[in-house]
């Protein structure tokens, strides 16, 4: 059910536009049809798969590491107040300079390879990561605390045993944004600069008016960020097992 | 059949000296003193807002929800207190990700103690005591709420502890289960020293070796009502009717409350 729904998507998508091609009739240099990226994507898959491969790992090592760097943070802000003082405005002002202003820095620093673009993926995981689990780790139920605490529990054995499973579901919502905005840092990492990645081969194919190509390095990102997305829903319901879901359609 | 005897000596008597609590520049009750009978259940009743959960928090170590709490508890016996208290709360505060079982076993896992084959078995003895020995391994959201209580209520009894502090733990539950409730605790709970702090008189008249009722501004302890007869009684078997209309009055059934509002 789920599949056909999806392809039902896919095929509607590619329809529309189809649809946009022939009635604006814009030349493939502007907008290729769906069977000219599809043309693109067959001519040359080899190349695409070996820079895609390049994103694919910058993406999947910047939500790794940001989620560790998060999962850390917000753990040491919500036990040190000091940390929390101190950290906070860290935390703030690496989200309100925006990624694009960093990229070349980043560049600079960490080289036109690999590191600079999970740099960047780390940077733009990091804030939500962070912000909701430390979020989740403050909302802890009181009442569970309270008995913890005439069980003899120490802060410690509360953080584990009750805090942090109390916070996942938290977790779990920062770290989907995560996985939703993560290909934003490592295709900016590649327009900035670097030798591989779809974010390079899409900057070239656009300068040698290859729009169709460009086109199916585009499909390829958004193919892999659903992928991404889903698999690590996945995961995350698996972590979360005892919640229930409801839904405002069932109001 | 009674459960499980607790493993330490008798249960101690609990005192109270100079229990105060100031809320918002007020204060809700001072100079309190308090002692809960050893081995005996004591009911607390009284008007909302009088501090009656504020008192069972501080009789179990823990901070006051609202308000400053000041005064000292001890145990009869001169020994320390802490180690000796357990804990319900209206609400069954099971962790909904463990499984009924685990959530019993929890107080082990929160100190830090090896849980053994052998505590096991004794979780899932206190399990079938309270009746909820089939449902061990499933998750809280999936019992009802009378069973859930009942999950509660075995965690209390695995911990094992002299001293039951009970904030209204039975009154979401409808009626019927809540006498079943009822029962089920002043049978598995004899021997130790319980305060239950309720906002049902018939409640207190039921499980009550000694009720209490505070109320006033601020809030002082009125003379005790002891009503006779093993527990748990029934209402009309034990004539608790009189006593029930006795209570409703002290609780200012007749007073005209603001807005026609009573207990």
């Amino acid at each position: 059910m789920r599949t056909l729904r999806l392809s039902i998507t896919f095929i509607g998508l590619l329809a529309v536009w189809q649809l946009i091609v022939v009635a604006t009739g814009a030349p493939p240099y502007i907008l290729p049809a769906p069977a000219d990226v599809a043309l693109a994507m067959a001519e040359r898959p080899a190349l695409l798969m070996q820079h895609a491969w390049v994103t694919f790992a910058e993406i999947v090592l910047g939500l790794a590491f940001g989620t560790v760097l998060g999962v850390v943070s917000a753990l040491t802000i919500a036990l040190y107040r000091p940390a929390k003082q101190w950290l906070l405005p860290v935390l703030v002002i690496s989200q309100a300079l925006p990624v694009f202003a960093l990229a070349p820095v980043l560049v600079l620093w960490l080289g036109y390879g690999m590191p600079s673009k999970v740099a960047m993926a780390v940077l733009i995981i990091y804030f939500p990561v962070t912000a909701a689990f430390y979020d989740g780790l403050r909302r802890t139920e009181a009442g569970w605390l309270d008995l913890a605490r005439t069980m003899g529990a120490s802060r410690g054995a509360m953080l584990r045993h009750i805090r942090i499973p109390a916070a996942l579901p938290a977790f779990g919502s920062g770290v989907r944004v995560g996985a939703a905005v993560a290909p934003i840092g490592a295709v900016v990492g590649e327009w900035v600069g670097s030798s591989a990645g779809l974010g390079y081969l899409m900057l070239h194919a656009n300068a040698r008016m290859q729009v169709d190509f460009m086109f199916a390095a585009l499909a390829l990102l958004a193919g892999f960020g659903l992928l991404l997305y889903f698999a690590v829903d996945a995961g995350l319901r698996r972590l979360t097992y005892w919640q229930r879901e409801q839904s405002p359609f069932d109001d | 059949m009674q459960g499980f005897l607790p493993e330490q000596q008798t249960a101690p008597s609990v005192i109270l000296t100079g229990g105060h609590l100031r809320f918002a520049g007020k204060e809700v009750f001072q100079d309190l003193n308090l002692t809960l009978a050893a081995g005996k259940w004591t009911c607390l009743l009284g008007p909302s807002g009088v501090g009656k959960t504020s008192l069972l928090r501080q009789l179990a170590g823990l901070r006051a929800e609202d308000g400053d709490l000041e005064g000292t508890v001890s145990a009869g016996d001169g020994a320390p207190l802490a180690e000796r208290v357990a804990y319900m709360a209206q609400q069954d505060l099971l962790l909904p990700w463990a499984s009924v079982l685990e959530n019993v076993l929890i107080g082990r896992k929160l100190r830090g103690e090896a849980i053994r084959a052998q505590d096991r078995d004794k979780a899932m003895a206190v399990l079938s005591d309270v009746g909820v020995a089939a449902e061990a391994t499933a998750l809280p959201a999936t019992l009802s709420g009378g069973m859930r209580q009942r999950a509660a209520l075995a965690r209390t009894l695995f911990e094992d502890r002299p001293v039951i502090l009970m904030d209204e733990p039975f009154s979401s539950l409808d009626a019927i289960t809540r006498r079943r409730l009822q029962d089920l605790a002043v049978r598995l709970l004899a021997g130790r020293t319980v305060l239950l702090v309720t906002h049902d008189p018939m409640e207190a008249l039921r499980v009550g070796d000694e009720i209490l009722v505070l109320k006033g501004s601020p809030a002082r302890i009125q003379p005790p009502m002891a009503p006779t007869g093993p527990t748990p009684r029934q209402e009309d078997r034990d004539r608790l009717w009189p006593l029930y209309a006795d209570l409703l009055r002290q609780l200012g059934a007749d007073a005209p409350g603001p807005g026609g509002e009573a207990v």
